[in-house]
């Protein structure tokens, strides 16, 4: 009949191919080994104001707001250096798609249509709009990069514990 | 009480079978409630793990379907519904096997442009008892809780099914099967993601989806050739049910029988059976058919509406193929010429 046959021999041995090509690094891994890149390297963030999330100081000067801080902080957990890149949500989110970014700021909310483009983080705060629907507040890490999501996820949800 | 289908009275092996098959109708609703609202709960962004919900979703049709086929069986022939209701079978089996096939499409289509997309399916953290957990745990321990379950259901749920003659619980039988294997697949591909392959999550699907999907089609095909009223089969579909044959044999070893054919068809648990018999010498007594018929009857459970009629030659018009069947029967020597003796019980009311 089946119900134990060949069909489970098969998903064991694509598990075991599984193990023996992946399960040697970190878990979850990246695909694109995003973390690797970044731990001690160069942390590339698009921003698009919405204060007081993020707000653009000038031509010259780093942008600034909360969402600011907290990848400041979040890139010296890691010892990287941000190199900022200001523009639209849209450009930035195709920026990221294309992994020209690792990440993407700009007061987003969980319920922002870039879900299927990015991934959408562990909310690091939750907001409450004037007509008191609760909005929590996210960053935009490339899809699939599972390990720095979940680095990036860890660290928010530290801040969160904090406060 | 006695149960019925129609006005068959189901012998004690098949009745009780029929109360066990819809008590674990009930425990397969009442696991599937459950399944689909703790997949919903961890489902995160996997397509596996979307697919295994939507799958869980589907797999209510069948034992519904079963529930209420069973429910429509169970009445009498009425004047309206000379043959009974039997055919309930039939319509419930065609539509737990669309559900399957409808499964097995949107699983294949889902993964298949996940795959060709190159979607890579972010997993990230979530907060359990505040501790952070990578989703993909909850989400392994979702799919062994709700993948574990449908193997017992469908183990419990074939025998039932062979036993009852019963279309639509094999169907139900057969889509726990596929819940177990989607689950698998699942965890399959939630840990090919944990290990960085972001295509095992889409290649384990379409893996699973493709399996379930060809063999709906399959049985798709059984379903509706049944409504069709194709000669009778085995529970699965695979052969020419076995009484076909018995029924011929034992018209042909009475003595006063020269020449028998029959046409079977299968009205969903029951069978509906034409019988053409030419006597060796003049016309029968009415007593002699009676026995005759009785006979058959007694063969097997699943017969009861049987007609039999004394023909002068056997009527190829309505026994296709029986020139061929003549040539069987002589060149296979008559298999065994048992059951012979009218009127005598049924030996085992198990069906094949």
């Amino acid at each position: 009949m089946g119900f134990t046959g060949d069909m489970m021999g098969k998903l064991l041995v694509a598990f075991a191919v599984l193990c023996t090509s992946g399960c040697a690094s970190s878990f979850p891994a990246d695909p694109d080994g995003t973390l690797d890149r970044v731990t001690d390297g160069v942390l590339r963030v698009g921003v698009s104001p919405n204060p007081p999330w993020t707000v653009l100081a000038g031509e010259m000067a780093d942008p600034e707001g909360l969402e600011v801080d907290l990848v400041e902080d979040f890139a010296a957990s890691i010892d990287a250096d941000i190199e900022w890149t200001p523009g639209g949500e849209g450009d930035l989110m195709d920026q990221l798609e294309r992994s020209e970014l690792d990440l993407v700021v700009g007061g987003l909310t969980a319920k922002s249509p870039w879900a299927s483009h990015a991934a959408l983080t562990y909310p690091y705060t939750t907001t409450t709009a004037e007509d008191g629907t609760e909005e929590k507040r996210v960053m935009a890490a490339p899809l699939g990069e599972n390990a720095f999501l979940v680095e990036l996820e860890a660290f928010l949800l530290d801040q969160e514990a904090e406060r | 009480m006695t149960t019925t289908f129609g006005h068959t009275e189901l012998p004690d092996e098949q009745a009780d079978a029929l109360r066990k098959a819809v008590r674990l109708a009930w425990v397969t609703i009442g696991f599937l409630v459950l399944a689909v609202t703790l997949v919903y709960v961890v489902m995160g962004s996997s397509q596996a793990m979307k697919a295994a919900w939507v799958e869980d979703l589907l797999s209510f049709i069948p034992p519904i379907a079963f529930l209420v086929a069973v429910h429509f069986a169970h009445r009498r022939p009425s004047e309206k519904h000379p043959y009974g209701l039997h055919r309930s079978i039939g319509v419930g089996h065609l539509v737990a096997r669309t559900a399957l096939v409808a499964m097995g499409a949107f699983m294949v289509f889902d993964s298949g442009t996940g795959l060709i997309a190159a979607e890579h399916p972010p997993v990230g953290l979530m907060e359990i008892a505040g501790r952070p957990v990578w989703s993909g745990w909850p989400m392994i321990v979702a799919m062994v809780l709700t993948g574990v379950p449908p193997v017992f259901l469908g183990r419990a749920k074939m025998p039932l099914a062979s036993t009852l003659h019963d279309r639509v619980l094999y169907a139900d039988a057969d889509m726990n099967k596929a819940d177990w294997m989607t689950a698998a697949g699942s965890i399959v591909g939630i840990l090919g993601i944990g290990a960085g392959l972001w295509w095992a999550d889409s290649a384990a699907a379409l893996f699973i989806s493709g399996s379930i999907l060809s063999d709906g089609v399959r049985n798709l095909r059984v379903a509706t050739s049944a409504l069709m009223d194709a000669q009778a089969t085995s529970v699965d579909g695979k052969d020419t049910h076995p009484l076909v044959d018995e029924v011929d044999e034992l018209l042909r070893s009475l003595p006063w029988v020269a020449e028998a054919g029959s046409r079977v068809r299968d009205l969903g648990h029951v069978f509906h059976i034409e019988s053409f018999v030419v006597p060796s010498a003049g016309a029968p007594s009415l007593g002699t058919l009676r026995d005759a018929r009785e006979a058959v009857v007694a063969l097997d459970w699943k017969v009861q509406d049987m007609t039999l009629v004394p023909v002068e030659e056997l009527p190829e018009e309505f026994l296709p193929g029986l020139s061929a069947r003549d040539r069987r029967a002589q060149c296979g020597g008559r298999r065994s010429r048992v059951r012979a003796v009218p009127g005598r019980q049924p030996s085992s009311p198990t069906s094949r």
